[in-house]
C-alpha cells in the first residue's frame, strides 16, 4: 500500500501545482504589460477537467482511464504552447512554470499508470516511448520559448519544423545523395564482404592469424584520418564516401560473424559429424543459422557507423549537396535552423535504419535466447 | 573384411546366432597432452553382437565415453582395431550406419521440434513427403505427437532428450550409441524414460550401446554390463543380465536377481579400485 499512497500523493501534489499556477499570471504580454492567465484559456480548464476524471477513475480497470489519461496530457499540454504563441518568445511568467512543474508529475504519474494498464508488451512498449519523445520535444519547445533562447545557441523544434517544411525538396536531395549512394553502398560492401571474409577465415585458421591483429589496428585509426584519403584515392563523388562507409563497416563484420560462424558447440558439430555431413551441409544447416545472432549484432553497429562515416566524409568536400555538406555549410552561414533540420533528418533515417534491420532480427533470430517470447 | 583377430565373445543370451556388429581387438587411445600422456583407453577387446543391449558403466574418466566415441569416428584409436558393421568406423559414419544420443539433446534452437528431427532425414536427401512421415511416426514413438511446431526451447529437458532420441531413430539405423542421454534428467523422468526405451528395443530388435555411470540403470537395460575402470581405461568385467527377463518393468529392481547382478557390477566396480580414494 505505500506505493499507492506515495502515488496518489504525487497525484495531489501534481493536480495541486497545476491548479494553484492560475493564481499567476502564466505569461505577460511584451507590448502591453498585461498578464494573462493559464485560466482564461479554456483549453488549460478542459485539460485540467479530464486529468482530474483520468486520476478519479485511475483505479477502474476500464479503457476511460487510460484514454482520459492521454486526452488530458494532451490538452494540458497544448495550453501553455498556445499562450506562447498568442505573446511571443520571452513572455513566460512565473504562473506557467508553476504549470509545467505540474504537469511534469502528472505525466509522470501517467506513463506509469499507462504502462501497468495496457497489457501488450509491443504497444506499451511503443506508447511510452512515443510518450517520452513528445515530451522531450514539448520541454524543448516550452523551455526555448519560454526563455527566449536564441536560435543561434538552440532554435525551438517549431522553427526547425517550418524549416524542414519549407525546404524539403533540398532535404530530400541531400538524403537521397547520402543515404541511397553513400551509406547504403558503404554498409552493404562492408557487411558483405566483412562477413565473406569471415567465412574464408574460418576455413583457414592461419589467415585469422596474420589478419585480425591487422584489422583492430586499422579499425583504431580514427576515420577522420583516413577520409582525406579515400578523396584522393576515390575523387570527390559518392565512391569515395562508399570506400570511407566500407572501411568502417568492414572489420565489425568480419570479427563479429568470425565469432559466430565459431559459436556452434562440439556437440552440435559432432552431430553434423555423425550424419557424414560435409562442409557445405555443416555451413547452411549449422554455422550460418548460429552466426546469424552475431551478424545481426554487426548490421546494427554498422548501420550507425555508416550514417557517421557519411557525414564526416562529406566535411572534407563534396561538391554541392549531401547530409554531411548541408550541415558544414549551413554553419558556416549561420543557418542553425538548417543544420538542425539536416541533424532531424539523419536521426530519423538512422533510426529507421537500425529499426528496420532490428524486425529482420526479431524475425530472423527470434530463437535466440536473448530474443525468446 | 578383416576377420577380428581375437574376438573374445561371450555367449549370447538370445537364442539367435550372434552376428557381430561392433568388434573392438585391442584397442587404445592416447591423448597427448601438454604436460603427460593421458592413457583414456588400453587394451579394449570387446564383441557387441546384433540385437545386444550392452551398458558401459565406470566412473568418470574410465574412458566409457571415449570408447563410445571411437564406435561413433568421433575419435580416432592410436592403436589396435577396431570394427563397425564389418567395417572401419569412418566408413560406417559414412554410410550413416548409428544414431548417436549425446548427454544433452543437442537441438538445434532455430528448428522446430518436428525440423529437429528431419535434420538427418534432409542430409539424406529424403523426400519431403517421406521425411515428414517419418517425422510423425518417430515422434509419436518417443510420446511427443502434437509438439511438432514447437521450439526445443519451449520443451522440458526430458522431452527435448525424446526429441534428440526420436531424431536418432529417424533415419532408422540399426545401432544406435547413447552417452549418458539420461544423465542430467531428474530420476522419475529418469525411470520412465529406462522403461519405454527398453520397450522400443524388444519392439525394434536394435543394437544398443549406452553408456551411464548408474549402477540400477545399467542393470534394469542391459543384455550385457561392461565393467570399465579408470587409470588406463580398460575392461574390468563383463556382466551377463539374461537372468533378468526380457521384458522388465521398474517392479525388476526389487528381485533378488537385479540385486544380485546389481552387487555383482558393484564388486568388478571395486576390484578396478573404482571406489579408491585419490
Amino acid at each position: 500500500m505505500p506505493r499507492g499512497l506515495a502515488g496518489r500523493a504525487w497525484d495531489m501534489l501534481g493536480l495541486l501545482l497545476v491548479l494553484s499556477s492560475l493564481i499567476w499570471p502564466a505569461v505577460i504580454d511584451p507590448e502591453t504589460g498585461t498578464g494573462l492567465r493559464l485560466f482564461a484559456s479554456t483549453a488549460a480548464t478542459f485539460a485540467a477537467l479530464i486529468l482530474l476524471v483520468s486520476l478519479l477513475t485511475r483505479n477502474l480497470a476500464s479503457p476511460v482511464a487510460p484514454a482520459a489519461a492521454i486526452l488530458g496530457v494532451i490538452a494540458g499540454a497544448a495550453a501553455p504552447l498556445i499562450l506562447l504563441r498568442l505573446t511571443g518568445p520571452g513572455s513566460a511568467a512565473f504562473g506557467l512554470w508553476v504549470y509545467v512543474a505540474g504537469l511534469t508529475i502528472l505525466i509522470w504519474r501517467a506513463m506509469g499508470v499507462l504502462s501497468t494498464l495496457i497489457d501488450r508488451d509491443i504497444v506499451r512498449r511503443i506508447l511510452v516511448a512515443s510518450v517520452f519523445g513528445v515530451a522531450f520535444v514539448w520541454y524543448w519547445q516550452v523551455i526555448t520559448i519560454g526563455f527566449a533562447v536564441p536560435s543561434i545557441l538552440l532554435p525551438p523544434p517549431s522553427m526547425i519544423w517550418d524549416r524542414m517544411v519549407a525546404d524539403v525538396h533540398l532535404l530530400w536531395g541531400d538524403f537521397r545523395l547520402t543515404f541511397f549512394e553513400a551509406v547504403l553502398t558503404g554498409f552493404t560492401i562492408g557487411s558483405l564482404s566483412g562477413f565473406l571474409f569471415a567465412v574464408v577465415v574460418e576455413r583457414y585458421p592461419f589467415l585469422a592469424r596474420g589478419l585480425i591483429p591487422l584489422g583492430s589496428a586499422f579499425s583504431a585509426i580514427p576515420i577522420i584520418a583516413v577520409a582525406p584519403i579515400m578523396i584522393i584515392w576515390f575523387g570527390f563523388g559518392s565512391s569515395s564516401k562508399a570506400a570511407v562507409i566500407t572501411l568502417m563497416t568492414f572489420f565489425p563484420m568480419l570479427v563479429n560473424a568470425l565469432a559466430g560462424l565459431r559459436s556452434a558447440d562440439r556437440m552440435e558439430l559432432d552431430l553434423m559429424r555423425s550424419y557424414g555431413a560435409g562442409y557445405p551441409t555443416r555451413f547452411f544447416k549449422l554455422m550460418l543459422p548460429a552466426a546469424l545472432p552475431f551478424v545481426f549484432n554487426a548490421l546494427k553497429i554498422n548501420s550507425t557507423l555508416a550514417m557517421i562515416g557519411a557525414i564526416v566524409a562529406e566535411f572534407f568536400g563534396t561538391p554541392l549537396a549531401g547530409m554531411g555538406f548541408r550541415i558544414s555549410a549551413s554553419i558556416g552561414r549561420l543557418q542553425l535552423d538548417m543544420v538542425w533540420a539536416t541533424i532531424a533528418v539523419a536521426a530519423l533515417s538512422g533510426s529507421l535504419f537500425y529499426g528496420c534491420i532490428t524486425l529482420l532480427e526479431r524475425r530472423l533470430t527470434f530463437w535466440h535466447p536473448s530474443l525468446r517470447t | 573384411m578383416p576377420e577380428p583377430v581375437q574376438a573374445i565373445s561371450r555367449p549370447a543370451a538370445t537364442a539367435a546366432p550372434a552376428t557381430p556388429v561392433i568388434e573392438a581387438a585391442d584397442l587404445s587411445l592416447t591423448f597427448q597432452t601438454a604436460d603427460s600422456p593421458v592413457y583414456a583407453l588400453s587394451n579394449i577387446n570387446l564383441t557387441i553382437n546384433q540385437g545386444d543391449f550392452v551398458s558401459l558403466i565406470g566412473p568418470s574418466g574410465c574412458g566409457k565415453t571415449t570408447l563410445l566415441r571411437v564406435i561413433a569416428d568421433l575419435e580416432q584409436p592410436t592403436g589396435g582395431n577396431m570394427t563397425v558393421l564389418g567395417e572401419p568406423p569412418d566408413v560406417a559414419r559414412q554410410r550413416r550406419a548409428y544414431g548417436y544420443v549425446f548427454q544433452a539433446p543437442a537441438l538445434y534452437a532455430w528448428r522446430t521440434v518436428e525440423r529437429n528431427v528431419m535434420l538427418p532425414l534432409e542430409i539424406m536427401g529424403m523426400s519431403r513427403a517421406e521425411r515428414a512421415e517419418r517425422a510423425q511416426r518417430y515422434l509419436a514413438m518417443v510420446n511427443l505427437a502434437g509438439f511438432e511446431r514447437k521450439y526445443p526451447w519451449q520443451l522440458s529437458g526430458g522431452m527435448q532428450q525424446r526429441v534428440s532420441i526420436a531424431r536418432a531413430l529417424s533415419f532408422e539405423p540399426g545401432l544406435l550409441l547413447m552417452d549418458e542421454p539420461f544423465g542430467a534428467l531428474d530420476e522419475i523422468t529418469r525411470d520412465h524414460l529406462n522403461e519405454q526405451l527398453l520397450r522400443l528395443w524388444g519392439r525394434t530388435g536394435k543394437t544398443i550401446v549406452f553408456v551411464t555411470h548408474s549402477i540400477p540403470e545399467a542393470v534394469f537395460l542391459s543384455s550385457r554390463i561392461v565393467v570399465m575402470s579408470p587409470r588406463p581405461g580398460r575392461i574390468q568385467a563383463e556382466i551377463d543380465c539374461s537372468a533378468l527377463p526380457p521384458d522388465r518393468d521398474l517392479d525388476v529392481r526389487e528381485t533378488s536377481d537385479f540385486i544380485e547382478i546389481a552387487h555383482e557390477v558393484r564388486q568388478a566396480l571395486r576390484d578396478g579400485h573404482s571406489y579408491d580414494e585419490d
